[in-house]
C-alpha cells in the first residue's frame, strides 16, 4: 500500500543540479516549504488563509473546495442512480429528484469543472510556468475566491429554504424559471448563487489574460509557453466571453422573477410598424443567452484538462510534445468555433438556423481531431511509463473520443432531432465531461500533488483508484446510450416498466457505485499520504517544464532562480544538458542546453555548471 | 506584444465574419449582438496590444510618427537573457484582508435580494468598507 514507484528517469535531489541558494534551501527536506522571507512575519493560521493573495494559497483553496463539492454532488448522482434501478422506485419524491438533478448539474459543472481548473490548476501552475512571482492581480485573485466560496455556500443553501432547491435543471429554461412555475427563495439563491460564481470566474479570466501576457520571464516567449499555460490563455478569452452573457442573462431573470419585467415572457406583445415580428419578450431569449455562455462553457470545461494531458503525456513517454504548434492553432481553434455553435443546444425549438450551427459544430471535430493526432504522435515510440498521471490521461483519451464521436453523431440535426432528451444526450455529455473534468483533472492532481504538497501519492492507490473508475465509467455510461436510444427520456424519476429499460439502467447504476467506491481510494492516498509522507524532491517525474525547477511546494514568490530559458522545455534542458532537444521556431540556432553555452551567463566564469545560471530578479 | 496581438485581432476578426454571416443569414438579433460583442472583445485588447508593439518598434501611432524604439520585451525576444528581467517586477501585495471583506459584502448583498433589505445594512457598509480599505491599503509585502 505505500510503494511508491519510481518512474523512469527520477533523480535524487542531491543529483539535481540545482543552484546553490535552492539546494541549500529546498531540496534537502522539500516537503517543508520553504519561504522566500515575504512571508515570515505576516499572520498565521486562520488569518493566514483569510488574507493571503499567494497565488498558490488561493489555487488550493479553490482545489480543495471544488473537490469537496465534487464529492458532495457525486453522492447526489448515486442517489439519483439508485432511484432509477427500479422503475417506480419511492426512494425519491419527484420533486426531490428533481431538485437532486438540478443540484448535481449546478455543483459539478459551474462549481466543479470549472473552478477546479481555472481557479485551482490554472491559479497554482500558471505562473509557476511562466516564471512569475504570482498572478497579476493577487487581491482581486483572492476576491474571486471569496465570491467562488461565498457562492458556492449560497448553492448548498437552497436545500434549506422552504420549497426546497431550484427543480429547473442546471439550464434554467424560461419559462419554468419564472417566479410562477418555480417560486421561492430556493431558486432566487441559485440565481444569486451563479451571479457571484460569474462575477468571480470574469476576475479570473481577467487575470489569468494579465499574468499570461505580463508576467513571462524573460526568453519565454509565447510560443515557448507550456500547451497547459496556452490552453489556460486560451480559457481565460473564453470566460471574458461566456461569462458576462451568463451573468447579465442571470440577473435579468431575477428582473422577471421580481421586478416585474418580461424579458422571458411573451407578454404584451405588440406589432411595431413595419416589423415582421411582433415585439415583446421571448423565452427563447433566455436559450440563446444561456447557451452562448452554456457552449463556450462546455470548451472552458475542456481546454484546460486538454492542457493537463498535453503536459503530462510527454513526460512520461520522454519525448517532447508532438506538433507544439499545431496544438496552439488548434486549441484557437476550437475556442474560436465554440462562440458560433450555441444554438446546436437549440435545434428541436425549430427556430434556429439548422446549417450554419451544424456545419460550424462538425468543423470543430477538425481540430479536436490535431489534438488527438498529436497526442498519439506524442507516444508514439516513446518510452511510456504506466504512472498514475499516465494512466488516468490515456483513460481520458479513450472517453473524450467516445463523447466526441457522439457529439459529431448529435451536431447533425436528423440525428439530433431523434435523440434530444434522451439519455444519449445524458451518456454523450458525461463521457466529454467526466473524460475532461474527472480523468483529466485527476491526472492534474497526481501530476501536481507532489509540487503543491512536497509528498509522493501512493501509486498503488492511485492505480486502484484509477482501473475502478475507468471500469466503472464505461459500464454507467454505455448502457444509458442504448437506454437512450430506445426511447428512455432525461430527467425522468419514473419509467414504465415494460419497455425493458430496467436491466440497462440496474447495469449503469452498478457502474456509478463503482465509480464512487474508487474516489475513496483518493481519500485514503490522501490521507496515507498526510501521515507517512515520503518527500518528492523538486521534480519527481524527471519533468520538463519551469514549476518543476523550483522547491515543492514553492516559496512564497515562487523563484529565487531561474534557468535559462532556451526551448519550451526549461527544466528538462537544464536537468539534459546532453540531450539534444529540438528547439521550435526560429531558435534552432541554439541546442537549448542551458550548460556553458553563454546563454543567460552573468558570472562568465565560463566553465562547468556554474555558467547558464542567472540570479533572476525574482 | 507581435504574437498577442495578432491572437487577440484573428479571434476578433474570426467573430467579426461569423458574425456578419449569421446577421444576413440568419436575422438573429441576440446572437448577432453577442457576436458583436465577441468581435469587440478580441479588437480592443488586440490593437491595444499591437499598438505598444508598434511603439517599441519606433512608430508613434501604428504606421505613423516616430519616437525612440526600445525594442521588445524580454519575455517576447527567445534570445533575452534572465539578467534582463533583474530588478523589480512590480509590486504583489503580501496580504491583505480586504478581499475577504469585499467578499463577504457582496454576499450579504446577494442574501439581501433574496431574504429582505435589511441584509443591506450589513452588505454596504462591508463593501464600502473594503473598497476604502484597498484602495488605501499599503502595500505591504513589498516589490518583487
Amino acid at each position: 500500500m505505500t510503494d511508491v514507484i519510481a518512474p523512469p528517469g527520477v533523480q535524487e535531489h542531491d543529483e539535481l543540479d540545482l543552484p546553490p541558494s535552492i539546494a541549500d534551501h529546498g531540496a534537502g527536506d522539500s516537503h517543508q516549504p520553504t519561504h522566500g522571507g515575504h512571508d515570515d512575519h505576516g499572520p498565521t493560521g486562520l488569518l493566514k488563509w483569510l488574507t493571503s493573495t499567494d497565488h498558490k494559497v488561493i489555487g488550493l483553496s479553490y482545489m480543495i473546495t471544488a473537490i469537496a463539492l465534487f464529492y458532495l454532488s457525486g453522492i447526489m448522482a448515486l442517489l439519483m442512480r439508485l432511484q432509477l434501478t427500479t422503475p417506480h422506485s419511492s426512494l425519491l419524491s419527484f420533486g426531490q429528484y428533481n431538485a437532486l438533478f438540478t443540484m448535481h448539474g449546478s455543483i459539478m459543472l459551474y462549481l466543479f469543472a470549472g473552478p477546479v481548473a481555472f481557479g485551482g490548476l490554472a491559479n497554482y501552475v500558471v505562473p509557476l510556468q511562466i516564471g512569475a512571482p504570482d498572478m497579476a492581480f493577487p487581491r482581486l485573485n483572492a476576491l474571486s475566491y471569496w465570491l467562488f466560496l461565498t457562492g458556492s455556500i449560497t448553492m448548498l443553501m437552497t436545500f434549506f429554504v422552504a420549497g426546497g432547491a431550484a427543480q429547473f435543471g442546471w439550464v434554467a429554461y424560461a419559462p419554468l424559471s419564472s417566479a410562477t412555475s418555480s417560486p421561492g427563495a430556493g431558486p432566487d439563491l441559485w440565481i444569486m448563487a451563479l451571479t457571484l460564481t460569474g462575477f468571480s470566474a470574469i476576475f479570473t479570466g481577467v487575470n489569468l489574460c494579465g499574468t499570461i501576457f505580463y508576467l513571462r520571464a524573460p526568453g519565454m516567449t509565447m510560443f515557448r509557453m507550456p500547451i497547459f499555460t496556452w490552453n489556460m490563455l486560451v480559457t481565460g478569452i473564453l470566460i471574458l466571453i461566456a461569462f458576462p452573457v451568463l451573468t447579465s442573462a442571470l440577473i435579468m431573470l431575477f428582473a422577471d422573477r421580481h421586478f416585474g419585467t418580461h424579458i422571458y415572457t411573451a407578454v404584451g406583445c405588440h406589432l411595431v410598424s413595419g416589423a415582421s415580428m411582433p415585439s415583446c419578450g421571448s423565452p427563447l431569449l433566455w436559450q440563446n443567452l444561456f447557451w452562448f455562455f452554456g457552449h463556450p462553457e462546455v470548451y472552458i470545461l475542456a481546454l484546460p484538462f486538454f492542457g493537463i494531458v498535453t503536459e503530462i503525456l510527454p513526460v512520461f513517454s520522454r519525448k517532447p510534445v508532438f506538433g507544439y504548434k499545431g496544438m496552439v492553432f488548434a486549441t484557437m481553434a476550437i475556442a474560436a468555433l465554440s462562440t458560433g455553435v450555441w444554438a446546436h443546444h437549440m435545434f428541436t425549438t425549430g427556430a434556429v438556423l439548422l446549417p450554419f450551427f451544424s456545419f460550424l459544430s462538425l468543423l470543430i471535430a477538425v481540430p479536436t481531431g490535431i489534438k488527438f493526432f498529436n497526442w498519439i504522435g506524442t507516444m508514439w515510440h516513446g518510452q511510456l511509463s504506466f504512472t498514475v498521471p499516465m494512466l488516468f490521461s490515456i483513460g481520458f483519451l479513450f472517453a473524450f473520443l467516445m463523447g466526441g464521436v457522439t457529439g459529431i453523431m448529435l451536431a447533425s440535426p436528423p440525428i439530433d432531432f431523434a435523440v434530444h432528451d434522451t439519455y444519449f444526450v445524458v451518456a454523450h455529455f458525461h463521457q466529454v465531461l467526466f473524460g475532461t473534468a474527472v480523468f483529466a483533472g485527476f491526472a492534474g492532481v497526481y501530476y501536481w500533488y507532489p509540487k503543491m504538497f512536497g509528498r509522493m501519492l501512493r501509486e498503488s492507490l492511485g492505480k486502484w483508484h484509477f482501473w475502478l473508475m475507468f471500469i466503472g465509467f464505461w459500464v454507467t455510461f454505455m448502457p444509458q446510450y442504448v437506454v437512450g436510444l430506445l426511447g428512455m427520456p432525461r430527467r425522468v424519476a419514473s419509467y414504465p416498466s415494460n419497455l425493458g429499460w430496467q436491466s440497462y439502467n440496474i447495469v449503469s447504476t452498478v457502474g456509478a457505485f463503482l465509480i464512487g467506491i474508487s474516489f475513496a481510494f483518493l481519500l485514503v492516498n490522501f490521507f496515507v499520504s498526510w501521515r507517512k509522507p515520503v518527500p518528492a524532491g523538486n521534480n519527481p517525474w524527471d519533468a520538463h517544464t519551469l514549476e518543476w525547477f523550483t522547491t515543492s511546494p514553492p516559496p512564497h514568490h515562487n523563484y529565487t532562480h531561474l534557468p535559462p530559458i532556451r526551448s519550451e522545455r526549461p527544466t528538462w534542458d537544464y536537468n539534459h544538458p546532453d540531450a539534444l532537444t529540438v528547439p521550435h521556431g526560429r531558435s534552432a540556432h541554439t541546442n537549448g542546453n542551458g550548460h556553458g553555452n553563454g546563454h543567460g551567463t552573468s558570472n562568465g566564469d565560463g566553465n562547468g555548471k556554474g555558467n547558464g545560471k542567472v540570479t533572476a530578479g525574482v | 506584444m507581435k504574437i498577442e496581438s495578432i491572437f487577440l485581432i484573428f479571434l476578433g476578426a474570426f467573430f467579426g465574419v461569423v458574425g456578419l454571416v449569421y446577421w444576413f443569414w440568419g436575422y438573429d438579433d441576440g446572437g448577432g449582438v453577442m457576436l458583436l460583442g465577441a468581435t469587440l472583445l478580441g479588437f480592443l485588447p488586440g490593437f491595444y496590444y499591437f499598438f505598444w508593439h508598434r511603439r517599441f518598434h519606433g512608430h508613434k501611432y501604428f504606421f505613423w510618427g516616430k519616437v525612440h524604439a526600445a525594442g521588445d520585451r524580454p519575455s517576447d525576444r527567445e534570445d533575452a537573457t534572465l539578467a534582463e528581467g533583474a530588478g523589480t517586477i512590480d509590486s504583489f501585495p503580501g496580504t491583505s484582508i480586504w478581499p475577504f471583506v469585499l467578499g463577504m459584502g457582496a454576499f450579504m448583498t446577494v442574501l439581501a435580494l433574496v431574504f429582505g433589505t435589511w441584509l443591506l445594512f450589513l452588505g454596504v457598509p462591508l463593501i464600502v468598507t473594503a473598497l476604502t480599505g484597498v484602495t488605501a491599503e499599503s502595500r505591504r509585502g513589498g516589490t518583487v
